[in-house]
């Protein structure tokens, strides 16, 4: 890290010391190909905003959002824009989505927006995408190439059948246990687009990729899964340094496939459990990942978060908030040639709170 | 007296004369058939708790147990009873989930017997199958 790069992000890391309370997560990029701007993004995610009935939404998960956007507000330096990692609403509902938006609305600075089931399965992300614009796209910022995509997609054949209701076909995807469920997947037609997409960006630009559901396999039943993961990977293979964000997990997760990194979100409404904690079925949890606390539900908070994210070799560091916890940071090491957690990597300086069973 | 002897006589010998002639003792045998039924009992209250953790609690505000516990993961029935922290005594899992029911859940606490109650225990275990007792265990 360069002592500019530093300087800011241990400036950007002291203002997070500041607002730790609160849940959001906040990216620094202090490098970018061709460029000496450092530059810093804040990541929030899965927020799930629940419609009860007229202006009644569930007050958790209300407040888990309205910190986040208070604590990205408090950012210095100022994040040059906000990711919001999927899953603003819980059923889909117009209401839900709007009232995600408008809390969101708060945010200081532009915000880029990922698909989420939550948001898609109830009218097949229509009014998602009236609102916000398209479920895919790229854009370059200072040196890096951003590419968002739908990674939650299933077969078309399901997803167009005849249903009772949109309510009905969303009912199916929103239960993370359900065994009707469907495997997430980006598809043929998007997977053509990245191609295209990444064909017109040289090797040596640095790539983040922002998907809703991991673009690697964990666990199928919880759809911690993308069907279509390794045929994705595949594309953004040739390059030298790729990231791949993701929300979904309401965990931190971390991962390294051959050149890309792999980092999850927290969410701001409530923890998931690892996957291991359903003893009836195997499941793949990265090797990388250092795992966060087990919840105490008496913290309305605990085990959310967001993050903070450094990208000072043209790789992320990743910046844990994680309001009731200690924060984490998960840091690429370059000489290792993956990420690792800067303080609990070594099963020594865990704790008895981090012991899933 | 001599009535009350008459009848004792008389019942010993019903009772001898039924192990003679070899019908079985009811209260000790049970077979496949009876475990198939009890099964299928057990698992209607299973399934009862399924849909009762996923959004079957008729809460009003529509947070349901499988939101932050898919398949019943992170509830750690096997260590119940235990010292709940958070509540400063040992309790039973019925405890815990009643403060699910009336915190994330904003809804009345349950008897501790009521069917709803022992059908999401049901459920609970039945998802938890396998793991070893650790009562006590945090």
């Amino acid at each position: 890290m360069s002592n500019s790069s530093r300087r800011n992000f241990l400036k950007a890391g002291s203002a997070m010391l500041a607002a730790s309370a609160l849940p959001i997560s906040v990216v620094e990029l202090a490098f970018g190909k061709g460029s000496d701007e450092n530059f810093t993004f804040a990541y929030i995610s899965d927020s799930h905003i629940t419609h009860i009935k007229g202006n009644k939404f569930v007050n958790n998960w209300d407040r888990g959002l309205i910190r986040a956007v208070a604590e990205a507000n408090l950012l210095d330096p100022r994040p040059d824009f906000i990711f919001y990692g999927g899953d603003i609403a819980q059923l889909g509902k117009p209401e839900e989505i709007d009232h995600g938006l408008e809390i969101l609305s708060g945010l200081r600075g532009d915000v880029h927006y990922v698909m989420g089931e939550h948001d898609y399965y109830t009218d097949l992300g229509e009014y998602w995408q009236k609102q916000l614009g398209p479920d895919h796209y790229s854009f370059d910022h200072k040196g890096v190439h951003f590419v968002v995509l739908n990674s939650i997609l299933t077969y078309e054949k399901w997803m167009h059948q005849k249903w009772e209701s949109g309510m009905h076909r969303m009912k199916q995807m929103a239960r993370l246990d359900n065994p009707n469920g469907q495997p997430f997947m980006v598809g043929d037609a998007q997977r053509q687009w990245l191609k295209a997409d990444l064909d017109k960006v040289s090797k040596d630009t640095p790539v983040v990729v922002f998907s809703h559901s991991p673009l690697q396999k964990i666990f199928k039943a919880w759809n911690f899964w993308t069907e279509d993961a390794e045929q994705v990977q595949a594309l953004l293979k040739p390059f030298d340094k790729v990231t791949v964000l993701y929300g979904h997990v309401h965990q931190i997760h971390t991962n390294q496939i051959g050149n890309i990194s792999f980092h999850a979100a927290m969410a701001t409404a409530w923890p998931w459990p690892y996957p291991a904690a359903y003893t009836q079925k195997e499941s793949l949890l990265p090797k990388l990942t250092v795992e966060m606390n087990r919840a105490d539900p008496f913290f309305e908070r605990d085990a959310t978060g967001w993050q903070f994210i450094n990208m000072h070799t043209g790789n992320v560091d990743v910046n844990y908030t994680l309001p009731d916890n200690a924060n984490r940071v998960v840091a690429y090491d370059t000489k290792l040639g993956h990420p690792v957690d800067t303080r609990l990597q070594d099963n020594a300086d865990r704790t008895p709170a981090q012991t899933h069973y | 007296m001599k009535f009350n002897k008459t009848v004792s006589v008389s019942a010993a010998f019903i009772v001898l004369a039924l192990g003679v002639s070899g019908l079985p003792a009811v209260a000790e045998e049970f077979d496949e058939m009876d475990i198939e039924h009890w099964q299928e009992e057990y698992m209607t209250v299973v399934d009862r708790g399924d849909k009762a953790f996923h959004g079957g609690l008729g809460n009003e505000n529509t947070v349901s147990c499988d939101q932050c516990h898919p398949n019943g993961a992170n509830i750690h029935p096997e260590t119940y009873p235990k010292f709940q922290t958070q509540l400063g005594k040992v309790v039973v899992l019925g405890e815990m989930i009643n403060w699910c029911i009336m915190n994330p859940l904003e809804a009345d606490a349950l008897p501790l017997d009521d069917a709803v109650m022992v059908a999401l225990q049901a459920y609970i275990h039945h998802e938890r199958r396998g793991v070893a007792l650790a009562p006590g265990k945090h």
